[in-house]
């Protein structure tokens, strides 16, 4: 349909721009912004499929960011002398961020809207109070002085270094991310969800075993984070409590439901003006973060339901039992 | 073919199946009665392993179910319109419809699109809106749109919890008769109702649950001549 054709084009387009784009940047700064882009859209994606796809409000989503970096560290770094190469440190660190996603959703697969709310944002402070306070008796995370020393990603012998090497290595995780999304979203589990956001009771009539269905939403969307957090440990070269905050959470959430909750480029472009729009506003110093907070509510007033709505998705109309 | 033997079930603390003991032959339609809050929509959920029983068996074509997970008993044969249609509104009709078909993913394509097809000819205003969302359609079509999702589980026995619940009069009719004509296609049907008249009268026989427990059982057509349990249990004078 229009719509959806509108969108594939628009995709295209902003494809094109984003594998220019460093460029046309200005400055190495403004790579870097477009980094931090890729990055947040990647876990945007992630919390997307839990709260947009599977309709379950996950508000602690930083926990598995947080996890995913500080398992890199872990493995890459001199904190416990281990110096894992990158391509084998990532996925594993994917693969135990997943499960740290099923320990977190188990607890809560009874709970629904409010109450899932709450208690998701509270495994998330435990989550930052574990992180700043398990440096005695034994040091594990290193306490509010956080994790240095973590090892650059490097393939085949070489070492990425500057701001546009990672952010392509950062837009093809994306790239990877997105893909991964859409084929989700078409496929069987990808239904599932659906319908366990529609109506719970009827997805469970309907014979969906909705118990597997959201574990296998909180793993998926947490080996996403798996990633952004692998990716944001090794370009920082360093990880601290203070960057899994509860207002990370906030942040990411805010990025999937002003892109549209469920619409995949909706998600990316909603990381782009959260990231974004705070440095164009610079300049303005103190007051950006006012104008910044202004400017997300005039667009929800008047697009309360996000940039891009799930309309306009039946041109790629698949079978639920295919 | 199912047959409930001494159902108990909970939820929490809180007892709400005390006593429940039903059978519906092959072919019938059985119909459900009781008040508000008797426990009729959980004998449903009981039925489909949506509510696990804490005593008592439920058999289907002489098999136990009431262990088995929802999905496998939807795969035996078994399915549910639920109480207030709960249709998914962001998807559309036909995507609705393909939901109801989650537990027939082996099936060929071409057998789904037949399936489509037969709904479709029951409910002709449902393929004029297929690529409409079901939440934009009128509370008689998404009666309709529900009943055509549980038929797409293929079911030898068809459980409705109310489907005549807020449409108009007009519209109760016209649900009752394809109720009995799906009945006549052979599928067996347990329906609940609040509105005791007209389920009964498709009907070949009734039970009446009180209070978690089944208090009078007969042929449909003696609970319609029989004042005073109309006066007692099913909320009319
Ligand atoms: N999910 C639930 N949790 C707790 N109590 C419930 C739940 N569902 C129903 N009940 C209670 O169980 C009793 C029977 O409910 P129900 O089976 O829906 O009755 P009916 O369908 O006959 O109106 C009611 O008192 C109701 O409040
Ligand atoms: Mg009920």
């Amino acid at each position: 349909m229009a719509t959806a054709g509108w969108q594939r084009r628009m995709a295209w387009v902003l494809g094109a721009v984003a594998v220019v784009g460093p460029l046309a940047a200005p400055n190495d700064y403004w790579i870097g912004v477009m980094a931090r882009i890729c990055l947040y859209a990647t876990l945007a994606l992630g919390l997307n499929i839990v709260v947009g796809f599977a309709g379950l409000l996950d508000l602690g989503y930083v926990a598995f960011f947080g996890i995913g970096s500080y398992l890199y560290a872990f493995l890459a770094s001199t904190h416990f002398g281990l110096h894992l190469p990158f391509l084998l440190a990532v996925p594993i660190v994917v693969v135990l961020t997943a499960f740290s996603g099923i320990l977190i959703g188990a607890p809560t697969l009874r709970l629904r809207g409010d109450y899932l709310a709450i208690v998701t944002l509270g495994f998330g402070e435990i989550t930052y109070l574990l992180l700043i306070n398990l440096d005695r008796p034994v040091n594990i995370t290193g306490g509010p002085s956080g994790i240095i020393g973590i090892d650059p990603p490097a393939v085949a012998g070489f070492a990425l270094s500057r701001n546009t090497q990672y952010y392509y290595l950062f837009l093809a995780a994306l790239a990877l991310t997105l893909l991964a999304s859409g084929r989700l979203r078409r496929s069987r589990i990808g239904w599932a969800w659906q319908a366990i956001r529609e109506d719970e009771l009827a997805a469970r009539a309907m014979g969906i075993n909705t118990t597997v269905a959201k574990l296998q939403a909180f793993a998926i969307g947490a080996s996403f984070a798996g990633i952004g957090g692998s990716f944001l440990a090794s370009w920082q070269r360093s990880v601290f409590p203070e960057n899994f905050l509860f207002t990370e959470s906030i942040n990411i959430l805010a990025m999937v439901i002003l892109g549209g909750m469920g619409n995949l480029l909706g998600v990316v472009m909603g990381a782009t003006l959260l990231v974004s729009l705070p440095e164009v506003f610079r300049d303005l110093q103190r007051y950006r973060l006012l104008v910044f907070g202004l400017m997300l509510m005039v667009l929800m007033v008047f697009r309360p339901e996000g940039l891009l709505t799930l309309q306009g998705r039946h041109d790629e109309e698949a079978e639920p039992g295919a | 073919m199912l047959k409930l033997t001494d159902v108990v079930a909970h939820y929490g603390p809180i007892q709400v199946l005390k006593s429940v003991n039903l059978e519906v032959r092959a072919g019938e339609i059985v119909c459900l009665l009781g008040g508000n809050a008797s426990g009729k929509s959980t004998t449903m959920k009981t039925i489909l392993g949506v509510v696990r029983p804490t005593a008592g068996r439920v058999e289907f074509e002489d098999q136990r179910i009431d262990r088995l997970p929802t999905e496998t008993i939807v795969r035996r044969g078994i399915s549910l319109v639920p109480e207030a249609r709960r249709i998914f509104a962001r998807m559309t009709v036909w995507e609705n419809l393909a939901m109801g078909a989650f537990t027939r993913q082996k099936a060929p394509a071409g057998e789904l699109a037949a399936d489509v097809e037969r709904v479709y000819a029951l409910f002709p205003r449902l393929a004029e809106r297929q690529h409409q969302l079901g939440g934009t359609l009128s509370g008689g079509e998404q009666q309709m749109l529900a009943i055509g999702r549980a038929l797409m589980a293929r079911p030898r026995l068809l459980l409705m919890d109310e489907p005549s619940m807020g449409l108009a009069p007009v519209l109760v009719d016209q649900v009752f008769d394809i109720i009995q004509s799906i009945n006549r296609l052979g599928t067996t049907i347990l329906v609940v109702e609040q509105n005791a008249a007209v389920a009964l009268s498709i009907a070949s026989r009734g039970y009446v649950l009180q209070n978690g427990r089944i208090v009078v059982h007969d042929a449909a057509r003696a609970l319609l001549a029989a004042d005073h349990i109309r006066r007692a249990y099913l909320g009319e004078d």
